[in-house]
């Protein structure tokens, strides 16, 4: 939503200065503008762009304890080939992707395009869907570890009543992934949501007056001009989504415990390099693990990138 | 117009109060007069009204020296301390435990105490000489200890009343243990004879020791869990699980088995005497001596305060090591029943201090004890344990299989 204005703004500053205003601009000016931006790259330098200068560089490396390091060259990588462990999280990180993306993004429109109709208390049910989103995660899955709780839960209980022995929601390696999947959609939906709901509100009123002369139906509506004129929207959530769940770690690291039956089924990119880098002090490895995962994310999004050309309608 | 120079003058004010604090902490820590803040880093929250006394006390000697407390839950902590360390940031006090002295003493991120000991005619007898050894490398003590611990077998009086079986006594043993809880394993009331925990100390150590075996050889060099008697114990703890008288791996992670107990829905466990201040606010709940195996065993650890490297207030900071291991705060301890204090010929205050609850059995315990092993890389083999031994636990795969991998790997990082 946000490219959307911040597009065509730099549309039109890119004509004015090649209009006229370049000749007549002097060099005192160019030398304001960066001085003013000087603080924000600053910023921007040291607590982002060294960082991951430096975890390029760690990644060649091995530690010991207390910060002591040495160059390794390429064994960190040489021994991601080999690493069975690496190659489930990334398993599991990409079922949690093909989970997590699609279905949140289609129950956040599906929401969105309902709560933009003219219905009683819309902004109530706004307000309880944003909720999850402004709750700690930490808080949220404190709250489910308890639902899922398979002897004690709110869940099990309530499916004991209608004869049914619920499983064991977090500690079943086969089930628990989909349990942390369900919290992740659940406390998603807010969130994309209200993008949406902009998203709904930014297309004219004129389309949709225009397709009811014609004698459109309301699915056909919905297809034809709310769909299209939401695509930059979508793509702007899919990126945002996509990013985010290569990332999850909050949820799985609450939610799953350390001695858990499930920690292996459930562990995600992030997860081991959180225990590499903290738990065994592999700071060398962990630094790898981070590496591939950024190519991995800048690869996917390039593609997405270039895909969009294909279903994106900007106007 | 008017906002933008306020703005302006509140960024200079903000800027030069910042300069003003960095150079204030300066000059305090040059100080001669001996006022200082320290703070004091440690994860048991069942200790911080124990500790808040201990301060108090150790205030009326010393006002000038302000203790903060940091509290970290043991799941982080030693993962805090080591970026903390990396960054030169550890609080100036400090609890440590034996899995992890070694690394951090010779990290040289701790510093030893022995030399300032001296020179104070600080006298180290006070103490348990095996907790002292378990906190002095190349010769050096690095800390002073604040207490110990063993292991005890906790029951439920009121589950074995209601089956009319006799409470656990010092003849028990690993047969007998099983038998009970049989008899004390009730499906329809959902509670369990026994929780078989997955954990070194109070857990398969001491029933690997039990049965004749080691963890760690005696030149440092290898690891027993492949050996027939680990395996056996082993095999004999998982059995409870097996055979259904214990709660399920999956179960006791979603579920802690210490919340099981205290409600009731668990008969029997092994747990140290640092869960006295919970268990004792629950009378139904009392402990013995652990059963014996091939012979008597248990686990014997114990924490102590150290002082971290960074410290920019080393006087000060010997000053609330010495008073945290001093007889003073040792009778606190003892008094609110929070731990078993290291200072000699306190220990029975503690018992005292706790009635109803047989607290005998830990203080018995010491005499029969084996040293939780302390090597330099003990971290790293304790998160090869859980990460393999809970694959055996959950029947993932055979003892047998668990033991081989854990083996190879905790050798492994003995060698580095």
């Amino acid at each position: 939503m946000k490219q959307i204005p911040l597009q065509a703004e730099v549309k039109a500053t890119k004509k004015l200065t090649v209009s006229s205003l370049t000749k007549t601009r002097k060099r005192s000016d160019y030398f304001w503008a960066y001085l003013m931006i000087a603080p924000t790259m600053l910023g921007l330098f040291i607590f982002y762009l060294w960082p991951i200068i430096q975890t390029f560089y760690f990644s060649f490396t091995e530690w010991g304890a207390f910060g002591q390091y040495e160059w390794t060259g390429l064994d960190n990588y040489k021994r991601m080939l080999e690493d069975t462990n690496l190659l489930q999280s990334f398993k599991n990180t990409g079922i949690y992707i093909i989970f997590t993306v699609p279905i949140g993004i289609f129950l956040s429109i599906l929401v969105a395009v309902l709560l933009n109709q003219k219905i009683k208390g819309k902004s109530v049910y706004r307000t309880l869907y944003f909720l999850p989103v402004i709750t700690m995660p930490a808080a949220i899955a404190m709250v489910w570890k308890w639902l899922f709780n398979a002897d004690y839960g709110l869940l099990n209980y309530l499916l004991s009543l209608i004869g049914i022995k619920g499983p064991h929601w977090v500690s079943d390696p086969k089930i628990a992934l989909y349990s942390i999947i369900v919290v992740a959609i659940w406390s998603g939906i807010g969130y994309n949501m209200v993008i949406f709901l902009s998203g709904l509100q930014g297309i004219p009123k004129m389309y949709y007056e225009a397709a009811e002369i014609d004698g459109a139906g309301s699915i056909k509506v919905f297809f034809k001009i709310t769909l299209p004129l939401l695509s930059p929207v979508i793509f702007f959530v899919s990126i945002m989504s996509l990013i985010g769940a290569f990332q999850v770690f909050d949820l799985i690291f609450m939610m799953i415990g350390k001695s858990s039956t499930a920690l292996e089924s459930t562990q995600s990119i992030v997860y081991l390099f959180y225990q590499h880098a903290f738990v065994l002090n592999d700071k060398g490895y962990a630094a790898a693990i981070a590496v591939l995962l950024l190519i991995v994310i800048l690869i996917i999004t390039a593609i997405q990138m270039v895909l969009q050309k294909k279903w994106v309608h900007y106007d | 117009m008017m906002k933008k120079w306020l703005i302006m003058l509140l960024t200079v004010v903000l800027g030069l109060l910042g300069l003003a604090g960095c150079s204030d902490s300066k000059a305090s820590s040059d100080a001669k007069d001996g006022k200082a803040e320290i703070t004091y880093g440690f994860w048991d929250k069942k200790q911080v009204p124990a500790i808040e006394e201990i301060i108090k006390l150790f205030n009326e000697k010393y006002p000038n020296i302000k203790v903060k407390t940091e509290i970290t839950p043991y799941g982080q902590y030693f993962q805090k301390l080591e970026t903390a360390a990396t960054g030169g940031a550890l609080p100036d006090v400090l609890w440590m435990n034996g899995a992890h002295v070694v690394q951090y003493a010779e990290g040289k991120v701790i510093l030893p105490l022995s030399d300032m000991a001296k020179k104070d005619n600080y006298s180290l007898d006070n103490y348990p000489k095996s907790l002292i050894d378990l906190y002095t490398v190349d010769g050096k003590v690095y800390g002073i200890p604040k207490d110990y611990d063993t292991t005890g077998l906790w029951y439920n009086k009121k589950i074995f009343d209601d089956a009319g079986v006799s409470y656990p006594d010092d003849t028990w043993d690993w047969n007998k243990l099983k038998e009970v809880a049989k008899q004390l394993t009730n499906k329809e009331k959902g509670i369990w004879g026994y929780a078989a925990l997955m954990g070194n100390q109070g857990g398969y150590y001491d029933f690997i020791w039990q049965n004749g075996g080691h963890i760690i050889s005696e030149d440092g060099k290898s690891v027993g869990f492949d050996q027939p008697e680990a395996i056996e114990a082993l095999k004999y703890n998982i059995s409870f699980i097996k055979e259904g008288l214990s709660p399920t791996q999956a179960q006791m992670t979603e579920t802690a088995a210490s919340e099981l107990f205290s409600s009731g829905k668990v008969a029997m466990m092994f747990d140290g005497p640092w869960m006295v201040p919970e268990y004792m606010k629950n009378p139904d709940l009392n402990v013995a001596v652990v059963p014996k195996g091939k012979k008597r065993a248990v686990a014997i650890h114990g924490l102590s305060n150290v002082i971290a490297a960074n410290t920019k207030h080393k006087d000060a900071a010997w000053k609330l090591v010495q008073f945290l291991g001093s007889k003073e705060a040792a009778d606190i301890y003892a008094k609110t029943g929070t731990v078993i204090p290291a200072y000699n010929g306190t220990q029975d205050a503690w018992k005292d201090a706790v009635p109803n609850l047989n607290l005998q059995a830990f203080i018995d315990g010491a005499e029969y004890s084996v040293p939780l092993p302390s090597v330099k890389n003990t971290g790293e083999i304790w998160q090869y344990e859980t990460d393999i031994l809970k694959k055996a636990w959950s029947e993932e795969v055979s003892v047998e299989d668990a033991v081989k991998e854990l083996t190879k790997k905790a050798n492994e990082a003995l060698k580095k």
